[in-house]
């Protein structure tokens, strides 16, 4: 009895060991990477920084910059603009898009593979084709609409008013296949059983969606919301490619405010600010979001 | 409306979308075939009179875009193959040996999936800057040689290994190292190969880091010497087609003949994420 508690502490000992063996590389990877740089961003929020002169500690002077900063305040809006409209279009059409799909029609597999390319297509490279769509002197989009008879055709990109629906029309063209691809997972986890007890019961589909499909694919839903709601407080590349912000920063966003400031004025600390804000943004919208699934999200 | 009339309908809006999903693929690539001066035409014509393929001679002599694809493609490997073997060790650690402080370090690891890359991306710049690793292969490959998704989706997998078959493992006097290579990873192969593919693409398209240390043209990877091209070529939009129709190639082959495993790896991760 002694001897075999021994040997079983003296097993457990050399498990303990190995597991940090095998633990190391990630450990060591995680913390120079990931954990440290955490940290330091968020003293270096509070610091005034060039890479070049010495390190001057503000304190709050950033967040105080950043809180009576107009075009800060403008990039605040242009994101939630792009959020507000994207999101919800984006999430509408993958979401009929899946329950066409799911029908069983023919060619499953071809469409799935369509609509999720541009997913897995280099934004960089949709953005500079999408430009060229959208010039508005020699793309295809206004002459397909000067076709259709459009005679005060939109400058987009050029214009205050058109340039970020431009940018959320690729952005919902690029995510929609994501989106599209987990609902699909979800319906076909909804058993196809339950639809026909209710047919049989004389629901109609319409009854079905709303108060079977819908409730069942909660989880799903709720997972898409939240990845895309902070997936599009992060649009950058689209930004860079199509507008650089402009014009007159009526497309400046989050992330290409933390680049323009870090990247092209080397203002480190005031950079880190707008990125502690943009964390700040993504955690509250995970925790909301998190405590909202338990009172609506229907576990099947 | 009967259930084939209403599945036609859906049918034909599904293929007008899946147009309209392809047709940017379809322009770039008719746009690369095209001589300079065709693109100014109004209005626009799908097909050049005149295809020619001096746009794609053009790309790499005007840029060194064979280098920079050649990069692309280093470190889009380097970056898989560390991945494949840093997350599938620590996953083998957090599903199938027990340790104090396993669960804290697992929520540790997943808490980071919550920190977006842009928070950590200043202090990595000055860090990469410091150790003088600009325009080097270390500074593109070593910040993204592991990651909690990855840990995440091998742990998953790995935890539906049954334990009787380590344990037996054990008894037959198998280390651990042994067990980890001999059993764990050949079992894991489909959860591996997901990972594979989900990092290539991801790497490869990767952006605002390596544009941010690299400098020198020889250095950049192929979606930033794009974006470069973008800044001294803008109106030239054969070239720029040509650049980008190169420059996602690899990953549609990749994204063509992978895509189940893609996908599956996708909603794994996604759903146990929740």
């Amino acid at each position: 009895m002694a001897r075999s508690r021994v040997r079983l502490t003296r097993v457990a000992r050399a498990e303990e060991r190995a597991a940090w063996l095998f633990l190391a590389p990630s450990l060591v990877l995680f913390a120079i990477f990931t954990a440290i740089p955490v940290i330091s961003a968020f003293f270096i929020s509070f610091t005034q920084w060039n890479l070049f002169n010495e390190v001057t500690w503000v304190g709050l002077g950033n967040y105080i910059g950043l809180a009576h900063d107009e075009i800060f305040a403008k990039v605040l809006g242009n994101t939630g603009y792009f959020v507000l409209v994207s999101v919800p279009v984006q999430i509408a059409l993958a979401l009929a898009c899946a329950l066409a799909l799911n029908r069983g029609l023919k060619g499953q597999t071809f469409f799935r593979v369509v609509y999720f390319l541009p997913v897995v297509t280099s934004t960089i490279a949709a953005a500079l084709v999408w430009a060229w769509l959208f010039n508005s002197n020699f793309g295809l989009i206004n002459a397909g609409l000067s076709l259709a008879g459009v005679t005060d055709l939109p400058k987009w990109m050029g214009s205050t008013r058109w340039a970020m629906p431009a940018i959320i029309i690729v952005s919902i063209w690029q995510n929609l296949g994501y989106a599209m691809v987990l609902f699909l997972a979800g319906l076909q986890n909804i058993g196809k059983d339950v639809h026909d007890a209710a047919a049989l019961d004389g629901a109609t589909g319409w009854d079905r969606f709303w108060h079977i499909t819908l409730p069942l694919l909660s989880p799903t839903t709720f997972f898409v919301l939240v990845i895309s709601i902070i997936g599009s407080f992060q649009v950058f590349e689209l930004v860079l490619v199509m507008t650089k912000a402009g014009p007159a920063n009526a497309t400046n966003t989050l992330v290409y405010y933390i680049y323009q400031n870090g990247f092209q004025f080397y203002q480190m600390g005031y950079a880190s600010a707008a990125a502690m804000v943009l964390f700040l943004i993504v955690l509250i919208f995970t925790l909301v979001q998190y405590k909202l699934q338990r009172r609506w999200v229907h576990y099947g | 409306m009967g259930k084939t009339a209403t599945d036609w309908v859906l049918f034909v809006v599904l293929l007008i979308g899946a147009l309209l999903m392809s047709g940017p693929f379809v322009w770039m690539i008719a746009t690369s075939f095209k001589p300079a001066a065709d693109v100014f035409q109004f209005p626009p014509t799908l097909f050049t009179a005149d295809p020619q393929v001096e746009n794609y001679v053009r790309i790499f002599t005007t840029i060194p875009f064979g280098r920079a694809m050649a990069n692309s493609l280093v470190v889009s490997v380097l970056v898989t193959l560390l991945q494949l073997i840093t997350c599938s060790m620590a996953a083998y650690a957090f599903a199938c040996l027990r340790f104090r402080g396993r669960e804290a370090l697992f929520l540790i690891y997943l808490a980071a999936l919550m920190v977006p890359s842009q928070v950590t991306l200043i202090p990595n710049f000055i860090l990469i800057k410091t150790l003088g690793w600009i325009d080097t292969y270390q500074g593109l490959i070593l910040p993204y040689a592991f990651s909690s998704f990855g840990t995440f989706l091998l742990r998953q997998y790995l935890k539906s290994i049954p334990a009787e078959l380590l344990e037996a493992a054990r008894i037959d006097g198998a280390s651990h190292a042994q067990i980890y290579l001999t059993i764990v990873l050949p079992l894991a192969k489909p959860a591996l190969g997901a990972l594979a593919i989900f990092t290539f693409v991801a790497q490869w398209n990767n952006f605002l880091w390596p544009l941010i240390t690299t400098t020198k043209p020889d250095m950049q990877v192929a979606i930033v010497a794009l974006a470069t091209l973008q800044g001294q070529y803008n109106t030239d939009w054969p070239l720029l087609m040509t650049g980008s129709v190169i420059a996602i190639v690899p990953v549609l082959l990749v994204f063509v003949f992978g895509n189940r495993a893609f996908i599956a790896g996708l909603t794994t991760g996604a759903f146990g994420g929740r």
